[in-house]
Parts: structure tokens; C-alpha cells; sequence
């Protein structure tokens, strides 16, 4: 898990503007891989925005994005798993199905349903990756039977399938109540260890980025001009990195 | 305590639903008593027995002409007309729906067209689809099809388009192609909806089905209706509303039976 010398994810001289408002300017950013990397900065320092252009949801104005050092294409794609704070998952899918989906996508690119042999093992190791996140007995119930913490649970869960190179955090946790929060921030990091993932979380949270990241950015505006506030765009103040070796079990966020 | 917070058990909500209905009965069969007291010939206001008169004959007497049972000939015919009509709308709605719903560029290239065709009254294009289909069946289904179907359409388009751009994006992370994103995540949440929609479409449909049928046709309850009005045969076209009024909440409680069991995920979280 420890640093790899080429970046997994690479974002170089990235802006991205609506019309004449600046969002971010200028952002230079490696990512190696296994880090686990907290973006936070105030509302509108264009945290989603990162995210969404990460993600491939939204194209940079200029700059260049490199994923595995291969430019990324303008979608989103298997490659990068997400979970959003809400409507993550789909409703009309037992958690089961949820998560199954991903695998029906890949084997079965015209019905996506598979059946017999197929279907058992994706039953399986979808069974697998559910009981992995705490999900077990809750193979067949529907997301609007689930709790808020439970959704998000299978929200990862149904990412995770994918392998994913790298796995986009929205705000994941934003909605749950601290206590459900904590065990979150458990389970994340447990997932992370286990599957070697690479995450990007962004999260208002400043503890929550601080205890779970290996790395912390913060975006904001280095400028700021008070009669035109849109012409300058976020970029990242400062990067933090934290504990590179394997940190001890984070007990104490329990509390 | 406030109206608004005063909520009616099942029970009492049944009864109290049926008390204006009854109370409705009783005023008409007081008026229509009130009248053949003044004149036993009245037909104006036919009494139950009149109107189970009238009925017997045409449910349980061969017609002499045509040899047949007249009210369920009448009804069979319009149930067809209704069934294949409301068919090809929900077919049209659902596949036409999804596409503009799913694909933007489609959306973008017929959405005005779809729009613009739903805005044209259909009563006015019954002229051109008897010209162009003749009076035979074709051209009372197709009222109903481009009666109803625009509506559809754009209502499913709509939800479609409404679903959470966070689902479509999911999707997309899980590897699945605007095909995969069609069938497996769009088409299935626009079926409570699509269920929805027919149910509200019954109304309109009807009125397309009985309007085609007064106007030309030689068979079927709107034709009945408007055939008997000539003889001001009130006994007979009482009877057939209500058994339209009935056909038609049969329908819709069937479909949202149907929703119910279908897609319990849709209807809140106790399934």
C-alpha cells in the first residue's frame, strides 16, 4: 500500500469554467496509488466539480487528466467507482440485484440478466461483497427497507464489485447520524486495507477527512477579487500528507 | 381538533364514501316517482323496473334482426376497440417514452414533434382518420391511439428524464451501456408510472371510444346509447352509463392491483 512511484490518477494545469465564472484554476494534482485522499474547502470551492471531472460526469475546460497514464475519456466508466450521498443506489433493486448489476452489465451486454451457472456465481459474489460491508442478512430487501447508514453500505458495496481503480466519495456520510457515521468510517477504511483501493472522499466534514485520509487537499481560492467574486477559481491551498506507514486500528473513533 | 387531522378508519371511510352516492339514488328515484305519479307514460325518468325491463330485453332476448344478444355484442365490441386502443397507446408510450426519456439527441429531435402532435385536439383529426382508415374498426382505435397516446408519451418521457442523474451516472460506473441503462434501470421505474398513466388515460380513452362510436358505427355501447337516445329510451342508456361507470373502475382498480403486487418497491416502504 505504500506509494508506487507512477500516479494512478494525474490531473495537470485543469480548469474548469462556466461561461465567465472560474471554478477551479489551475490545478496540479498526482494521485498514487492505496492513497486515501480528503478533499474539503468551503461550499463552492469546487470540491463536486473535481469530483464530477474525475469522475468523467463533466469534462475540464482545459488541462489534461490521466488515468494509469492513459488520458481519460470524457465518461463515466467502470474504471471509477462513486458513491453520492443520496440516490446511489437503484430503488427498484433488492440489495442483492443492486449489486449484482455490475456484473450482469460486463457478462451480459444485451439482456443484462444472467442465468443459471452465471447467475449463481454472480449471486455469490455479490452475497460475498454484501457480507463484506455488513450486508448479509439484508440480501433481499429494497433500498427504501434499509436505513440511511445500510443504503450507503450497499451504495459501496454495489461500487466495489467493479474493482474500481479508484473509488469518488461524495459527501458519502454527510446525511448519517454521527454514531452510524463512525462505524462508516470503519468500514471505509476496513474496505480500503482489504481491496488495496484508492479513494477520494470529499467530504465538509474536517475531522472526518483528517482521520480517515492519508492525504488531505484543501481547495479555495488563492485570490479573490471582491467586486468580480467569479473570476477567480478554487485550486488547492494546501496538501497535507499524513501517515504513510499503516496507521494503528482507529479505535477511538468510536467515540 | 382540525379538519385536516381528522382521519377516517377504513371502515367508516367506506360508509361515509357511500352515503352521497346513495343519497344521490334516492333523490333520483324520488324525482323519478314524483314524475309517474304526474304521468305513468314518463320516460324522461324511467323507473328501476322500466329500466330492468329494458336491459332483459336486450342481455337476455336474441335480437330479431341480427340474431344476437344485443348489450353483450355492444360490449364486447367496445371492449376490443378500448383494449386494442389503450394497448398500442401504453406500447407507444412505454417505448416511445423511454427513448425520449433516456437518449438526449432523441429528445432533442422529436420531443417538439411529440409535443405538437399532443396539443392537436384528436376529436379534430377524427375527420382525416375516417377519410384516410374508412369506418370500419381501424379508425375508432386509432382515435383512441392518437387521442390518448401523446399524453403518454410525454408523461413518461418526463418521469424518465426526472429519475436522479445520480442512478444514470451509478449505472454508467457499473459499466452499463445506454441499452443496459434503458432496460435495466429506466425501463423498470417507468412501469409503476407507465401503470399510473393508463389509469388516468381510461377517462380520455372512453371519451374517444364512445365519440367515435355515436358518430359512426353499427355496433358497440356508445353506439346503443346514442342509437336509443332517438326514441328518448332513457331505460336503456341509464343502465349502459353505469355499466361503462363499472367497467371503467374495474379497470382501475385492476391496474392499481396490478402496480401493487407488480412493483411493490414503488409504493412506499412496507412491502
Amino acid at each position: 500500500m505504500s506509494a508506487i512511484p507512477a500516479p494512478i490518477l494525474s490531473l495537470q494545469n485543469v480548469w474548469v469554467e462556466y461561461g465567465d465564472k472560474v471554478v477551479l484554476e489551475k490545478v496540479d494534482l498526482d494521485i498514487e496509488a492505496g492513497s486515501f485522499v480528503s478533499i474539503i474547502g468551503p461550499s463552492g470551492a469546487g470540491k463536486s466539480s473535481l469530483l464530477r471531472i474525475i469522475l468523467g460526469q463533466e469534462r475540464p475546460t482545459r488541462g489534461s487528466i490521466m488515468l494509469d497514464g492513459a488520458p481519460l475519456a470524457p465518461e463515466c466508466g467502470p474504471d471509477r467507482g462513486v458513491v453520492f450521498q443520496r440516490y446511489s443506489v437503484f430503488p427498484h433493486l433488492s440489495a442483492l440485484g443492486n449489486v449484482m448489476f455490475g456484473l450482469e452489465c460486463q457478462q451480459a451486454p444485451l439482456t443484462a440478466r444472467l442465468f443459471g451457472s452465471a447467475r449463481r456465481a454472480a449471486i455469490a459474489e455479490a452475497t460475498q461483497m454484501l457480507t463484506a460491508v455488513g450486508l448479509g442478512d439484508s440480501l433481499h430487501q429494497f433500498p427504501a427497507q434499509l436505513s440511511g447508514g445500510m443504503q450507503q453500505r450497499l451504495a459501496i458495496a454495489q461500487a466495489l464489485i467493479k474493482r474500481p481503480r479508484i473509488l469518488l466519495l461524495d459527501e458519502p456520510f454527510g446525511a448519517l447520524d454521527p454514531g452510524i457515521r463512525a462505524d462508516m468510517h470503519l468500514l471505509i477504511k476496513q474496505l480500503w486495507r482489504d481491496y488495496a483501493l484508492t479513494i477520494i472522499i470529499v467530504t465538509h466534514d474536517i475531522r472526518e477527512a483528517f482521520s480517515l485520509g492519508t492525504r488531505v487537499l484543501a481547495l479555495d481560492k488563492r485570490r479573490h477579487d471582491p467586486h468580480a467574486p467569479h473570476r477567480f477559481g478554487a485550486t488547492a491551498v494546501y496538501d497535507l500528507t499524513l501517515r504513510k506507514d499503516a496507521e494503528p486500528e482507529p479505535s477511538e473513533e468510536r467515540a | 381538533m382540525r379538519w385536516v387531522n381528522r382521519h377516517v378508519r377504513r371502515n367508516n371511510s367506506i360508509l361515509l364514501g357511500a352515503v352521497p352516492i346513495l343519497l344521490l339514488v334516492l333523490l333520483y328515484l324520488f324525482l323519478a316517482a314524483q314524475r309517474h305519479a304526474a304521468n305513468p307514460m314518463d320516460k324522461i325518468l324511467p323507473l328501476p323496473n322500466s329500466m330492468a325491463q329494458g336491459m332483459a330485453t336486450l342481455m337476455f332476448q336474441a335480437d330479431q334482426l341480427s340474431g344476437q344478444f344485443v348489450f353483450w355484442v355492444d360490449t364486447m365490441a367496445s371492449l376490443q376497440r378500448l383494449g386494442l386502443g389503450l394497448g398500442i397507446a401504453t406500447f407507444t408510450a412505454l417505448v416511445v417514452g423511454l427513448v425520449l426519456g433516456v437518449l438526449p439527441p432523441v429528445r432533442a429531435t422529436f420531443g417538439p414533434l411529440v409535443t405538437g402532435i399532443a396539443v392537436i385536439p384528436p376529436i379534430a383529426l377524427l375527420p382525416i382518420l375516417f377519410i384516410a382508415l374508412g369506418l370500419g374498426e381501424t379508425a375508432k382505435v386509432a382515435l383512441i391511439v392518437i387521442g390518448i397516446a401523446p399524453v403518454m408519451v410525454r408523461d413518461i418521457a418526463a418521469h424518465v428524464a426526472a429519475l436522479p442523474t445520480e442512478q444514470i451516472i451509478k449505472a454508467q460506473t457499473l459499466g452499463a451501456s445506454s441499452w443496459q441503462i434503458m432496460i435495466r434501470v429506466a425501463l423498470p421505474q417507468a412501469m409503476p408510472r407507465l401503470i399510473q398513466t393508463v389509469r388516468l388515460s381510461l377517462g380520455p380513452a372512453w371519451v374517444f371510444l364512445i365519440s367515435a362510436e355515436a358518430i359512426a358505427s353499427d355496433i358497440g355501447l356508445g353506439y346503443r346509447i346514442f342509437l336509443v337516445r332517438r326514441y328518448l329510451s332513457m331505460d336503456v342508456i341509464i343502465p349502459y352509463v353505469a355499466w361503462i361507470a363499472l367497467l371503467a373502475i374495474i379497470m382501475d382498480v385492476a391496474l392499481a392491483k396490478l402496480s401493487k403486487r407488480a412493483f411493490p418497491w414503488a409504493h412506499g416502504a412496507n412491502h
